[in-house]
């Protein structure tokens, strides 16, 4: 479960970060941009929470 | 019933203010790594690395001048206050009860809690920029020192209750927050300017130069701002954060760390916090100057949501609201070591109350990088006066600790050293000219030799327990 949520929490972090890259290659526009990033920060905070701070 | 729960957690926040943090409670790497990437990550920097932009830096005095000054920074954290932190481990206002004596301990407090709150203040109002967006705020300029709008306040005390509740509940919750929220604001601070990037004439990574010198950081500042060179970015850097390293008022941080090399942690906020997120969000302000024809418009928030849509509205609260938080905290701490009898939560609540109404001047925004560097100036002698007691006053086989050696409630020597050192920087001021981001170098330096003078010519007829 752990696992699962480390994982999830790094798309979050990808999808916050990749997209402006994108965006700079002019592969994506910015609105689109703007969209994976909330999708990013939502998908960070729902699973981050849960793992970081606690002790194993 | 649940009342009375809460109330019972809030007074068992345990800080150890005044005794020695124990072994058991010292926290590892990561937890100052979090803190420092967080702390330094802020809301704040929205505003920094826009006024840089406007006070007319380029981008040679950006690149250049914020890696020695934050290099500065680091090496201030690592090799000052770090080792001072963990051989005392108390906090910065127990220790200098210790050497300067209750009375001048109090004064000093009273003026660092101040100063906290006001620091703690320009970073709520930064995050009630981004609370307004939704509702139409109509946003400060960079001409405004009073609030323009009940909309304004309203939006600032929001974000001030909600700040001032978290802090209320300790160190540990604090530092819980930053560590979660951290990676994802930096990611936020890099995106939103590399997204960017194109609008602003970069297709490329070759043409980044050119862009940055003759559309980003131009050299020439907006009118009635003074202008920027190589060393007013420096020593701004380097001083940004005097309070904390130089001034030691990160010994009630570095105090619960296991080895002095923690200080180095402060990196990660440094060259993170105070060189990234600088560098992005002056492209940020480059381009609404470039599509407002320079409007006087300073309004992080929509800065922020204009690059990075709601992620971006959302850092600038979140990056301001991890800042506050251990702001605010420091400035409890420095008012509970006058009454350590009060409560911790009950001071913070104080704290934030003090916070919130001052964050309702946006001229506390505005004058951001003025505010900064007085506050480090005002609070950095002190720093000094620990740095020869623990240094220099033994090898002149003097006694350290004077207020505790020779139970006395007020030592004139740090009060002369903290006084005059601060009547000189306003001469310097005042006669030479000489700017307050500079004032900070020749400061230290006068309130060490005055501190160590003093104490040899007033220690000289002593003998411990206080008598003649």
């Amino acid at each position: 479960m752990r696992s699962l949520l480390k994982i999830l929490s790094l798309i979050g972090l990808l999808a916050t970060i990749i997209p402006s890259f994108l965006v700079f290659a002019g592969v994506i526009t910015l609105d689109n941009n703007k969209l994976i990033m909330i999708f990013g920060t939502i998908l960070w905070f729902a699973t981050a929470p849960f793992w970081m701070n606690k002790k194993v | 019933m649940a009342q009375s729960a809460i109330t019972k957690q809030l007074d068992s926040v345990e800080e150890f203010e005044r005794q020695p943090v124990p072994v058991g409670k010292l926290k590892s790497w990561k937890s100052f790594l979090g803190m420092y990437a967080g702390e330094h990550t802020a809301g704040t920097e929205f505003v920094i690395g826009p006024l840089f932009v406007a006070h007319g830096a380029s981008a040679n005095d950006i690149v250049w001048g914020l890696l020695l000054g934050n290099l500065l920074a680091v090496l201030s954290w690592a090799f000052l206050t770090g080792p001072i932190a963990v051989k005392e481990r108390v906090t910065l206002y127990y220790l200098l009860e210790k050497i300067s004596g209750k009375k001048l301990t109090t004064v000093y407090n009273l003026v660092n809690a101040l100063m906290f709150c006001f620091l703690a203040g320009s970073m709520i109002a930064v995050s009630a920029t981004a609370v307004g967006i939704p509702f139409g705020l109509t946003m400060p300029t960079l001409n405004d020192w009073l609030p323009n709008s009940v909309g304004w306040i309203v939006a600032v005390v929001a974000v001030g209750a909600v700040t001032t509740v978290v802090a209320m509940f300790g160190y540990n919750l604090v530092s819980k927050f930053a560590n979660v929220a951290s990676p994802w604001m930096i990611l936020v601070f890099l995106a939103s300017a590399v997204a960017v990037l194109p609008e602003l004439g970069v297709h490329s990574l070759s043409e980044f130069w050119a862009r940055a010198n003759d559309t980003i950081w131009t050299g020439t500042p907006l009118e009635g701002q003074s202008q920027f060179t190589f060393w007013h970015i420096m020593f701004f850097a380097w001083f940004a954060n005097m309070a904390m390293h130089i001034g030691m008022a990160d010994l009630s941080i570095l105090r619960y760390a296991k080895k002095w090399y923690y200080g180095f942690n402060s990196g990660a906020g440094m060259f993170v916090g105070h060189y990234m997120a600088w560098m992005a969000s002056g492209i940020l302000y480059a381009l609404f100057l470039k599509e407002t024809s320079f409007s006087t418009e300073f309004a992080p928030g929509p800065v922020a949501y204009r690059a990075a849509g709601i992620a971006g509205a959302l850092t600038v609260i979140i990056a301001g609201w991890t800042t506050a938080n251990p702001t605010i905290y420091r400035a409890g701490l420095a008012l509970q070591a006058i009454r350590p009898k009060w409560k911790t939560w009950k001071v913070t609540l104080v704290v934030g109350l003090i916070t919130t109404l001052a964050s309702v001047f946006p001229a506390l925004v505005m004058k951001l990088l003025d505010f900064v560097a007085l506050y480090g100036l005002i609070l950095m002698p002190m720093g000094a006066v620990i740095m020869m007691d623990e240094y220099i006053i033994p090898r002149l086989k003097l006694s350290q600790k004077y207020a505790e050696t020779f139970n006395k409630s007020f030592n004139l020597a740090a009060a002369v050293a903290w006084g005059v050192t601060l009547l000189f920087s306003i001469w310097l001021n005042i006669v030479f000219g000489v700017e307050v981001f500079f004032l900070g170098l020749p400061g230290w330096f006068v309130a060490a030799a005055l501190y160590v003078v003093t104490s040899y010519f007033i220690q000289k007829n002593k003998t411990k327990g206080g008598t003649e």
